[in-house]
């Protein structure tokens, strides 16, 4: 298989097939409590995107040049220990050099290092030792997911909010309903890659 | 009842301010790992070891930790004790451990821990914040137990392993399945709307809606603390 079809299926297998948030769960506390507007959705997907691709290249490295061969058990405190460095360091350049870019993104930037999606893929991609390509791949695959669930999230969120709903089921039980219907739409993807 | 007993936490903890049903918090591994009531009650029963003694180590610690870098002390104290129970499971609870995979290593983003730490242990005494943790982890491990039973009997016909369904029941599948989890859940929290169960999602903003995040910026624990002032 030549590398474009890799990289291709990559992407699709882990941001629609194994969709990060409505198959596996991680990162769902900013899907559900980020999605009210589809604009701060969108923002919220890009800054995660942005960490997630830096996050992954940085602990690959730190991983196969320090931990691999004997420290495996230091990978938790290592990973979520770079994860909240590098989400501080992004946040103090943004502020500095890109002061645009951080006004648009600076408020999910803290968000972040609480979502299990970030730590998840870097342990993931570690514990099932993937060459740099496909750690890369995998990320950006996932993290292009978590973005395309929450703005469809913020989307339907957005047109349901006047809506007559059941009086019990106003707020998060709706929200869940939602989410459980994408998830079985995204079932269907499932087919589409053997 | 008396603040800051043992027993006071304990009941704050599994009833009053039950972490998955009344705060809404640590959604990932409630919804990640119920697919049986097993595997609820091995992450409830993981997580719980792991903020007792985060809660403990964090509340000895809290004189010397200076206030601006609280935050990255507590996740080492948290990542360490996730380590110890990661390696303890893995030798000891071999099948637990393989069942539960990668959610292991999540521990350290659940927020509850790092919620507990901040809004309580990091203010209180070492007993009551020990207590705290346990309370909250039993909370959590009930609650695990529960929607694991839930979806376990739906999607299967069986509780713990044990058939209870009759031998006509058609396992409807879905329930554990991803979407499975979102329903019950999304039934539950409906539940407690209509019965006026207190629940984060109808107490308004004194509880965080569900959101680790925003928990972390608007302190979860604010009633104990108006309580303190």
């Amino acid at each position: 298989m030549n590398f474009l079809t890799t990289l291709f299926l990559g992407i699709i297998s882990a941001a629609l097939v194994n969709n990060v948030v409505l198959s596996r769960f991680l990162g769902l506390c900013p899907f559900l409590g980020v999605s009210k507007k589809t604009s701060t959705a969108l923002g919220m997907g890009a800054a995660v995107i942005a960490v997630i691709t830096l996050s992954s290249a940085i602990t690959y490295v730190i991983d196969h040049l320090i931990l691999r061969d004997n420290l495996v058990y230091l990978r938790t405190i290592v990973f979520i220990l770079i994860i909240a460095a590098l989400v501080q360091s992004v946040e103090i350049i943004l502020k500095k050099k890109m002061p645009a870019l951080y006004k648009a993104l600076g408020v999910y930037l803290p968000l972040i290092t609480t979502n299990c999606a970030v730590l998840g893929v870097a342990i993931d991609s570690a514990q099932q030792n993937k060459t740099f390509a496909d750690t890369m791949i995998y990320s950006v695959g996932t993290a292009v997911g978590f973005l395309i669930a929450i703005v469809l999230m913020a989307g339907i969120r957005e047109r349901i909010e006047h809506n007559d709903i059941p009086e019990s089921f106003k707020g998060m039980p709706i929200v869940l309903v939602t989410a459980g219907l994408m998830a079985i739409a995204f079932f269907g993807f499932k087919g589409t890659i053997g | 009842m008396k603040q800051n007993t043992p027993i006071e936490r304990l009941y704050n903890g599994v009833i009053k301010e039950n972490p998955t049903f009344v705060l809404m918090l640590g959604m990932c591994p409630t919804l990640a790992v119920t697919t049986s009531a097993i595997n609820g009650v091995g992450m409830g029963l993981s997580t719980c070891a792991v903020l007792m003694m985060s809660n403990l180590i964090i509340s000895l610690l809290r004189k010397f930790i200076p206030d601006r870098v609280r935050m990255p002390a507590y996740i080492v104290v948290v990542a360490s004790f996730v380590t110890v129970v990661e390696l303890l499971m893995q030798a000891y609870v071999r099948s637990v451990y393989t069942a539960l995979g990668l959610y292991i290593p999540l521990i350290v983003v659940n927020c509850i821990i790092l919620g507990r730490a901040e809004s309580y242990a990091g203010k209180n005494p070492p007993v009551a914040s020990f207590f705290d943790g346990l309370g909250m982890g039993l909370g959590f491990t009930l609650a695990l137990t529960i929607i694991g039973a839930v979806r376990e009997l739906l999607g299967a016909g069986e509780i713990f392993g044990f058939r209870v369904m009759p031998e006509g029941y058609v396992p409807v599948s879905i329930m554990v399945m991803a979407p499975g989890a979102f329903f019950v859940l999304a039934i539950l929290t409906a539940l407690q709307n209509k019965f006026k169960a207190p629940s984060a999602t109808n107490r308004g903003d004194k509880f965080c809606s569900g959101c680790c995040a925003q928990c972390m910026q608007k302190d979860c624990g604010q009633r104990e603390r108006s309580d303190e002032e």
